[in-house]
């Protein structure tokens, strides 16, 4: 009896073990496939392999050196509004998220209600309005217009985040120092921000991530080559010649991905906490 | 003694009454009744600036809300539902001093019946700096909020109640009000019934079943590498959490590529081993489940994620328990691991259904939309967003988008509703 449970306990591991080997098959395969073709040479997608005969970086090379590429200056200007995405949000939101912690005030409630409904509709949904806005008022076209969209709408959803964190500090602790003679922006800045750190890096990071991502909000906002984001520039590459532009594609794009990817990987146990905390307890 | 009161509520001889009277009739001046000279001429400057230097602007914006303009290739009708609705944002803050300027006076005024020593002026402004604290720290963003978030809902609220489209568009034309029309014709005109109905039904389809995929999956694997037997934890969750780590517009476009028919290596290089071809791109039910398929790749990382973080804090406790009355493993998932997982995370799996219900990357960079499909102007694979995106940026259909954008709008309430729910209930449950 304790014989046979045995064997079918190692049979159900050995499937376990076998089912997470067709998902790890079934994750790699397209990441590795990406990797082989920007390695492929020339720009055939009809003549690749999935393991090159003579691989090449070529496309590597042609991304920073070749003076059509405008990929540099698409890096650039998604790391400076990526940057100004971060630390704006946690300016932002941080403040507003003490006063809905720690502050009683006329229309309180009715802020929460209205974080929470906002948070569910996406700045996408507002796309026709916010097109025709930009085009009305000039702002269409420029990095700061980009920034600003950005900034206005993470506010609901971070907002709620980092409440949520900032109520889990004890109360204790502020009115300890309030006794003690500190003012609301001493409290705020000596005793809440430091506690609120992860929470924090968690806001900065989807922030900052966020401009490296998204591809809409650049569409409709940005018009010329140069004022480019990467998933914008990227897009645009291989969008009118797919086939003819894959290879150098899928080099930008893992140029992308990899330290992306690997942020993420080192920050996630942060990233998945901060996530289930704000989003239990608000 | 009860009428008296009530009596006095209203009497003027009352200071309370009083102040309050006369902040209503000029904004400042029950202050100054109430020797708060200072503050008064404060209030009053403040109101009367603010007064004067947009008077024009509100005057000129509140007419256009209503009119929408009346004279061809002079006005502007965007402009004008546009500056209509800043006024409006404008007029809330106005009104929201003025507000605050009558129960100020009020509040002075009783203090000082009661008594009280009106404060030096520096002890009013250390007042008004600790009361007004929260809202030093909410205005920027709110502003922000306001001027982004909101402003552009709303001016999308106004467009969908207007005849703005390719062909009436001002600066040539002049918009008008037309009320209900363009819901009307949504379920009314052939054209826009069809395409409606089966993009809505899709949309709806696209939402659950995708999003049912990857949450069913993100909750096996969980389960599955929590299971004590299983070695090398680490790793395998790291490889697990991948697809969300990469960005997913590359993995989106990636896979477009891999599911095209002539250089992808799925008909390429895999299904060509059984001599299979299948046109993913080209035919409507090919390319959904293409998209569904992607969608549960990049999708179930994240719950994966979720889940595992929930499942280390269920109590052991009530597993040994159930094994002692002899649980199966079934019930066991059943009735302990699923109640506790889901509870904890249910907001959260809200707002993955709403996430995908606007799912506009996927869609969009996928295939655009496509295939299209005969007697509709939307594509076979298009949901509710990039419909109104095609509608919006191609064919220039405002106000046909904007009233779509509402129903999406309607839609999404009801998953915010059900989220509120659930939040409140957490609040209610103290468990967390």
């Amino acid at each position: 009896m304790a014989m046979k449970a045995k064997t079918k306990s190692k049979i159900e591991v050995t499937f376990i073990y076998l089912f997470f080997l067709v998902m790890f098959i079934i994750i790699a395969y397209p990441l590795l496939w990406t990797i082989m073709m920007s390695l492929n040479p020339g720009s055939n997608m009809l003549v690749t392999k999935l393991i090159p005969d003579n691989p090449t970086l070529e496309h590597y090379k042609w991304l920073f050196t070749d003076p059509n590429s405008d990929y540099l200056t698409w890096y650039k200007n998604s790391l400076g509004v990526a940057v100004a995405n971060a630390l704006g949000s946690i300016v932002l939101t941080s403040l507003i998220a003490y006063a809905f912690s720690r502050y009683k005030f006329v229309g309180k409630k009715y802020g929460l209600y209205m974080f929470l409904l906002l948070q569910m509709f996406p700045a996408l949904m507002g796309m026709v309005a916010l097109y025709i806005l930009l085009t009305t008022i000039g702002l269409t076209d420029s990095l700061v217009g980009l920034t600003l969209i950005y900034l206005g709408g993470q506010i609901p959803f971070n907002a709620w985040l980092v409440k949520g964190y900032f109520d889990t500090i004890p109360k204790e602790l502020d009115e300890a120092a309030m006794i003690d003679g500190a003012g609301h922006l001493r409290i705020f800045w000596t005793i809440m921000l430091p506690l609120a750190k992860p929470i924090l890096a968690v806001v900065a990071l989807f922030n900052f991530m966020a401009p490296f991502m998204d591809f809409l909000l650049p569409r409709i906002v940005l018009t010329s080559p140069e004022k480019y984001t990467l998933a914008l520039g990227l897009y645009n590459f291989i969008n009118d010649q797919f086939s003819t532009n894959f290879t150098i594609f899928a080099a930008g794009a893992i140029l992308i991905a990899v330290p992306i990817a690997l942020v993420f990987l080192l920050l996630q146990r942060y990233l998945i906490g901060g996530l289930t905390a704000g989003a239990t307890k608000g | 003694m009860a009428t008296n009161k009530e009596n006095d509520k209203f009497k003027l001889s009352k200071p309370r009454n009083m102040a309050t009277l006369l902040s209503i009739v000029v904004p400042g001046l029950g202050q100054i009744y109430n020797r708060r000279i200072v503050k008064g001429i404060l209030i009053f400057t403040i109101i009367l600036s603010f007064l004067i230097t947009t008077w024009n602007y509100l005057d000129i914006g509140l007419w256009g809300l209503f009119t929408l303009g009346t004279i061809e290739r002079e006005h502007h009708s965007i402009q004008l539902l546009i500056q209509g609705l800043i006024s409006l944002i404008v007029l809330f803050f106005l009104v929201a001093i003025y507000l605050f300027n009558i129960r100020d006076a009020r509040k002075d005024a009783i203090a000082r019946e009661e008594g009280r020593p009106n404060p030096t002026l520096f002890r009013g402004f250390l007042d008004f700096y600790n009361g007004g604290f929260p809202y030093f720290l909410i205005l920027p963003g709110f502003i922000m909020l306001l001027f982004i978030v909101v402003l552009p809902l709303a001016f999308m609220l106004g467009l969908a109640f207007t005849d703005y489209n390719q062909y009436n568009a001002p600066p040539r034309n002049l918009l008008s009000w037309v009320g209900f029309d363009n819901f009307v014709n949504l379920v009314n005109v052939d054209i826009w019934k069809d395409t409606f109905m089966s993009v809505f039904t899709w949309t709806i389809v696209w939402t659950v079943v995708a999003t049912t995929l990857q949450i069913v999956l993100g909750l096996f694997l969980a389960i599955l590498v929590n299971d004590k037997r299983i070695k090398f934890k680490r790793t395998i969750r790291t490889v697990l959490i991948l697809p969300w780590a990469v960005p997913a517009f590359v993995s989106i476009l990636i896979f477009s590529a891999l599911f095209n028919p002539t250089f992808g290596a799925i008909n390429r290089d895999i299904l060509s081993q059984f001599d299979v071809m299948i046109p993913w791109l080209s035919d409507p039910f090919w390319a959904k489940i293409a998209i569904i398929m992607i969608q549960t790749w990049l999708g179930f990382p994240f719950v994966f994620a979720l889940f595992t973080g929930v499942l280390q804090s269920v109590p052991s406790d009530m597993y040994e328990a159930a094994d002692v009355d002899g649980g199966s493993r079934w019930q066991k998932f059943r009735f302990i691991t699923l109640p506790h997982v889901l509870f904890a995370t249910a907001p959260l799996l809200i707002m993955q259904y709403a996430q995908n219900f606007n799912n506009f990357n996927i869609i969009y960079l996928f295939n655009e939309g496509n295939p299209p499909v005969r007697g509709q102007n939307a594509g076979g694979t298009d949901i509710l967003i990039s419909w109104v995106y095609k509608l919006t940026f191609e064919t220039n259909n405002y106000n046909m988008a904007a009233a779509i954008t509402i129903i999406m709008g309607l839609v999404i309430s009801v998953f915010a509703f059900f989220q509120f729910r659930k939040t409140a209930a957490f609040k209610e449950e103290g468990r967390y």
